[in-house]
C-alpha cells in the first residue's frame, strides 16, 4: 500500500513538472470532447427522432469518456513490460516472490490510476462549469451515482484483465506495436469509445453489450446518465462481475501456460 | 536532390522490409483503424440518413479525400512528425553537419510505408463512391479531385512541419498538434460545414481543411457550377508558408542555443 | 588552418526545481540562469596537427567543437577555418570536415554498412572513382572487408566504431573531429583505432582534433594539448613541455642485485620487488643523472629505465593546479 502511495506521489510530481504538457493534454481532450459533441449535435439536427439518447445523456457520455479516457482505453499500456516481453526478460520477472499475473496486473492498475487522476479532476471541473446544454450534469440520482462508482470499478478491472491478454498476445507473437494497435482498434469500436453503443443498430448493440468490451465504459457511463434505468442496473453490474471473473480465470490459465513455456524455453 | 531523395526512399523501404512481420502487422492495423472509422461513419449515416444537408456519398467522399491526403502526408512527411525524437537523440546535429538541405534530410530520415495501409482503405472508399454514380465525372471534376488531394497533403504536411518547428522551442506540449492532425482527420471525415459557422471559418482560414473538402465537394456533386472551386483546394497550399517560416525561426534558435 | 579569436558563448538555462511546492511555483514563474560556457578563447591550429582538447565535463569542450564544426554560433569572437567562417559558410565548411561522435552513430541501424556508405557518397557528392578509391583504402586500413555487408545492428561496438570512422573519412575531409572515439572499446580495437588515425594523419595530412577523457588516446595520438576549464583556455602547449613544467618527478626503474641500502637525497622508493625497484627522483632536488651515478656507487645496476609522469598524472595534476 505504501509502495503504491509512493508511486503515486512520484508520478504526480513528475507530471506537474511538465507544465506545458499537462496543459496541452487537457486542451487536447477538451477539443476532442467539443468536436464529438458538435458532430453528434449535427446528426441530432438532421434527424431528431433517430437520436438514441437525450442531450443530457450525450453530454455526460462524452465528458466522462474524455475525463476517464485513460481508465477505459487499452492503449495506455506499460511499454516497459512490453519491452521486457519482447527482449525475453520474462524469465527474470519470474524470479520475483510474486505471481507474475498479479504483479503485472497491479502495475497496470497503478500506472493508469496515477495518470488518470491528474487528467480527470481538472477536466470534470471545467466540464461541469460549461454553459448549457454542453455541461456535464451530475448523476441522475444518488442510486445511479453509487452504482456508477461500482460499475466503473468493475469496468476498470475488466480493462486491466484484457490488458493481461495483450501481454500474453505479445508474448506469443513478439510484436508489441502490432498487437497493441490491433487490440486498441477493436476495443475502441466495440466498447463504445469511438461511438456510444446505443448508436449501433439494435441487433448489433445487444450483442456488443453482452461482450466484455461493452462492460468497460458503456455500462458505467450509461448508468451514470440514467440511460440504463434503475431496474436494469443490477443485471448490468452482474454481467460485469461475470466478465471480471471469467477474464481473470482465463487470463491466469493463459499465464500459467506462458510461464510453463518460459521455464522450458527461456524468455 | 531528387537522386538523394530516391536513395532515402530506397533505404527506408529496405530497412522496413527487414522486419517483415512487424511491417505487415502495422499495415493491417492501419487499414483496420481506417476501417473502424469508416464503420462509424456508416453506422451514423445509416441511422440518420444525412447530416448537415450532406448525403452518404458526399460524406464518403469527404472521408476518402481526408484520409488519403492524411496518410500520404504521414508516410512521406513522417520525419517531421517524429522530429522530437531526432532532436532528442542528437540526430539534428548530424543533419547540420552535412552539406545538404536540412529539410531534405529530415524528410528522408523517416518514410513510413506502413502508413499506406490507411491510404489503401480510403482508396477503396473513393472507388466505391466513384462507381456508385452520383458524380458526373469529367476532366474538370477529376482535376478537382486531384487538387483536393494535393491541398489535403499540403495542410497535413504543413501541420507536421509546424509541429517540428515548435519542437525547436519546447519538446513539451506538442500533443496539442494532435488536435489538428488526428483531430483534423477524424472530424474532417465529415464536411466541416456540419460543425457550425465558427468551426467552418476556423477550418477555412486558420487550418484550411474545409478548402479541400467542403467547398470543392459542392462542385463535384454538381450543386455549384463555380469553376473557382476547382482550384480552391490549391490555396490550402499557402498553409505551408507559415509552417516553413516557423521552421526556419526554430532552426535559427537551435543554431544559437544548441540542443 | 584554424584560427580562433576571442570566442565567447553563454547559455540561458531554466532552473528546474525539485519537490512538489517548488514545482508548482516554477509552473507560474520560471527562473533562468545564465551559464558562461566559453570565455574569450584564443588559439590556432595548423594543418596536419594532432591536438588533444581536454577538460573536465561541462568545461565547454563540446560547445567549442560545435562552434568549430559550424552547427552553433557564438556570442562573440572570430573563427576562421581554411578561410571559411564555420557557421556562416556552413554548407561549404561541413563538406570539408569529418566528425565522429563516440556515443552516437550515423549509420542506418537495419541496413548493411555498405549501404550507409553509399548514402554518404550521395550526401557528400563524392564522385564514383574517388569514392571507390577512398572506400578501398579505408576498408583495408580498418579491416572492414568482412563486416561491410552486415547490418549495423549486428556489429560489435569495436566493429561499429571502425565503420563510423571510415564513414567520416569517405569524403576526404581536411579536418577530423573525434569526440570520445575509443570509449567502450576493448584494448585491441583501441590500438587499431589509434594506429589508423595516426596513419591517416601521416598519409593525408588530416588535421585531427581529439576530445577525450582517455589519457592513453592523448598520449598515443597528440603532441599538443589544449586544456579548457570553466570556459577558459587554461593551457596550450606541447605535452612534453607540460609534463616537465608540471611535475619535476621522474620515475627510474632499476634492476639490481643486492639490497638497496641508503638512497641519495631527492630519491624515494615507489615500489619494490626482489631484484627490481621503482624509484622516484625529484629533479628539483637532484638531477636524474646525478641520482643514477650516486646509486651506481652503492649498487650493481643491471638495467635502468627512465620515465616521466604519465599523461594521466599530468592531467590530474593540471586539474588540481587549476582547481577544476
Amino acid at each position: 500500500m505504501r509502495a503504491i502511495a509512493a508511486i503515486f506521489r512520484a508520478d504526480f510530481n513528475q507530471h506537474i513538472q511538465y507544465r506545458a504538457s499537462a496543459l496541452a493534454g487537457l486542451t487536447t481532450q477538451f477539443f476532442w470532447g467539443f468536436m464529438y459533441i458538435l458532430l453528434y449535435m449535427a446528426f441530432l439536427r438532421s434527424n431528431p427522432s433517430a437520436f438514441p439518447m437525450t442531450q443530457r445523456e450525450l453530454m455526460s457520455y462524452v465528458w466522462l469518456n474524455q475525463g476517464l479516457l485513460i481508465m477505459v482505453v487499452i492503449w495506455f499500456v506499460d511499454l516497459r513490460i512490453l519491452d521486457d516481453i519482447v527482449k525475453g526478460n520474462v524469465a527474470y520477472e519470474l524470479c520475483r516472490p510474486m505471481d507474475l499475473y498479479h504483479y503485472w496486473f497491479i502495475k497496470s492498475v497503478s500506472r493508469r490510476l496515477a495518470r488518470a487522476w491528474l487528467r480527470m479532476v481538472p477536466l470534470f471541473a471545467v466540464a461541469a462549469l460549461l454553459p448549457q446544454p454542453y455541461r456535464l450534469m451530475p448523476p441522475i440520482s444518488l442510486l445511479h451515482g453509487l452504482a456508477f462508482l461500482v460499475s466503473m470499478l468493475l469496468g476498470f478491472f475488466i480493462l486491466n484483465a484484457l490488458t493481461m491478454f495483450l501481454y500474453a498476445g505479445t508474448f506469443y507473437t513478439l510484436n508489441p506495436t502490432g498487437i497493441r494497435t490491433l487490440m486498441a482498434a477493436f476495443m475502441d469500436l466495440l466498447s463504445g469509445s469511438l461511438i456510444p453503443l446505443p448508436f449501433f443498430p439494435d441487433a448489433i448493440r445487444r450483442v456488443l453489450e453482452l461482450l466484455p468490451f461493452g462492460s468497460v465504459q458503456n455500462a458505467p457511463f450509461l448508468i451514470y446518465s440514467g440511460h440504463i434505468p434503475t431496474e436494469r442496473i443490477l443485471p448490468t453490474i452482474l454481467l460485469q462481475l461475470f466478465w471480471c471473473l471469467v477474464l481473470y480465470a482465463w487470463g491466469r490459465l493463459l499465464f500459467a501456460r506462458m510461464i510453463r513455456r518460459v521455464s522450458f524455453q527461456g524468455g | 536532390m531528387l537522386r538523394l531523395y530516391t536513395k532515402y526512399l530506397d533505404m527506408n523501404l529496405r530497412a522496413q522490409l527487414e522486419h517483415r512481420q512487424s511491417f505487415v502487422m502495422m499495415l493491417l492495423s492501419q487499414a483496420l483503424l481506417a476501417f473502424s472509422s469508416f464503420l462509424v461513419l456508416q453506422i451514423l449515416m445509416q441511422r440518420f440518413g444525412s447530416v448537415g444537408g450532406f448525403g452518404l456519398d458526399e460524406v464518403m467522399l469527404s472521408f476518402a479525400v481526408t484520409w488519403m491526403s492524411f496518410s500520404l502526408a504521414e508516410t512521406f512527411v513522417r520525419g517531421f512528425d517524429r522530429f522530437s525524437v531526432l532532436i532528442a537523440n542528437g540526430g539534428f546535429d548530424r543533419v547540420l553537419l552535412r552539406p545538404r538541405s536540412a529539410i531534405l534530410q529530415v524528410l528522408g530520415s523517416t518514410v513510413d510505408f506502413s502508413r499506406l495501409g490507411r491510404l489503401l482503405q480510403a482508396l477503396i472508399i473513393l472507388i466505391l463512391v466513384a462507381v456508385r454514380g452520383p458524380i458526373q465525372w469529367d476532366f474538370l471534376r477529376l482535376l478537382t479531385l486531384g487538387n483536393m488531394l494535393v491541398g489535403g497533403f499540403c495542410v497535413f504536411s504543413g501541420l507536421f512541419i509546424l509541429q517540428a518547428g515548435v519542437t525547436f522551442f519546447t519538446t513539451e506540449g506538442l500533443e496539442i498538434f494532435n488536435i489538428f492532425t488526428d483531430g483534423g482527420r477524424e472530424f474532417g471525415s465529415y464536411p466541416m460545414l456540419i460543425y457550425g459557422q465558427l468551426m467552418l471559418r476556423f477550418f477555412t482560414f486558420v487550418v484550411p481543411i474545409a478548402l479541400f473538402q467542403t467547398y470543392p465537394l459542392a462542385y463535384l456533386f454538381g450543386r455549384s457550377q463555380n469553376l473557382g472551386l476547382v482550384f480552391l483546394p490549391l490555396l490550402a497550399g499557402l498553409f505551408l508558408l507559415p509552417a516553413y517560416l516557423l521552421w526556419r525561426l526554430g532552426r535559427r534558435r537551435y543554431e544559437s542555443t544548441g540542443s | 588552418m584554424i584560427t580562433v579569436n576571442g570566442l565567447s558563448k553563454s547559455f540561458r538555462v531554466r532552473r528546474r526545481q525539485a519537490g512538489f511546492g517548488q514545482a508548482v511555483r516554477a509552473f507560474f514563474s520560471p527562473k533562468y540562469e545564465i551559464i558562461q560556457a566559453l570565455k574569450d578563447l584564443n588559439f590556432g591550429i595548423n594543418d596536419g596537427e594532432m591536438v588533444g582538447y581536454i577538460g573536465p565535463n561541462g568545461a565547454g569542450k563540446s560547445t567549442t567543437i560545435k562552434i568549430l564544426s559550424g552547427i552553433l554560433y557564438p556570442d562573440e569572437g572570430k573563427v576562421r577555418i581554411n578561410g571559411l567562417v564555420p557557421w556562416k559558410d556552413r554548407m561549404q565548411h561541413v563538406a570539408r570536415i569529418g566528425v565522429v561522435f563516440g556515443q552516437r552513430s550515423q549509420l542506418w541501424w537495419d541496413l548493411p554498412v555498405a549501404d550507409s556508405f553509399e548514402l554518404l557518397r550521395d550526401i557528400y557528392r563524392v564522385d564514383a572513382q574517388r569514392f571507390k578509391h577512398n572506400l578501398d583504402e579505408l576498408v583495408q586500413a580498418l579491416d572492414l572487408s568482412l563486416i561491410l555487408q552486415q547490418p549495423t545492428r549486428t556489429l560489435s561496438l569495436g566493429q561499429r566504431m571502425r565503420c563510423e570512422i571510415a564513414a567520416s573519412l569517405l569524403h576526404d575531409p581536411a579536418i577530423l573531429f573525434l569526440d570520445e572515439p575509443t570509449i567502450g572499446l576493448d584494448a585491441r580495437n583501441k590500438i587499431a583505432v589509434r594506429e589508423f588515425i595516426r596513419g591517416q594523419n601521416r598519409r593525408h595530412g588530416t588535421t585531427v582534433i581529439l576530445t577525450t577523457h582517455d589519457m592513453q588516446d592523448i598520449e598515443a595520438l597528440t603532441q599538443r594539448i589544449l586544456l579548457i576549464g570553466n570556459g577558459r583556455l587554461l593551457l596550450d602547449g606541447q605535452i612534453d613541455e607540460l609534463k616537465r613544467r608540471v611535475s619535476p618527478l621522474r620515475r627510474i626503474t632499476i634492476e639490481h642485485s643486492g639490497p638497496l641500502a641508503e638512497l641519495p637525497a631527492g630519491v624515494s622508493i615507489e615500489d619494490q620487488r626482489p631484484g627490481q625497484t621503482k624509484l622516484q627522483v625529484d629533479t628539483s632536488r637532484v638531477s636524474v643523472s646525478e641520482a643514477i651515478s650516486q646509486l651506481a656507487k652503492k649498487l650493481e645496476i643491471e638495467d635502468l629505465t627512465v620515465a616521466g609522469p604519465t599523461a594521466e598524472e599530468l592531467v590530474l595534476s593540471l586539474y588540481k593546479e587549476y582547481t577544476l
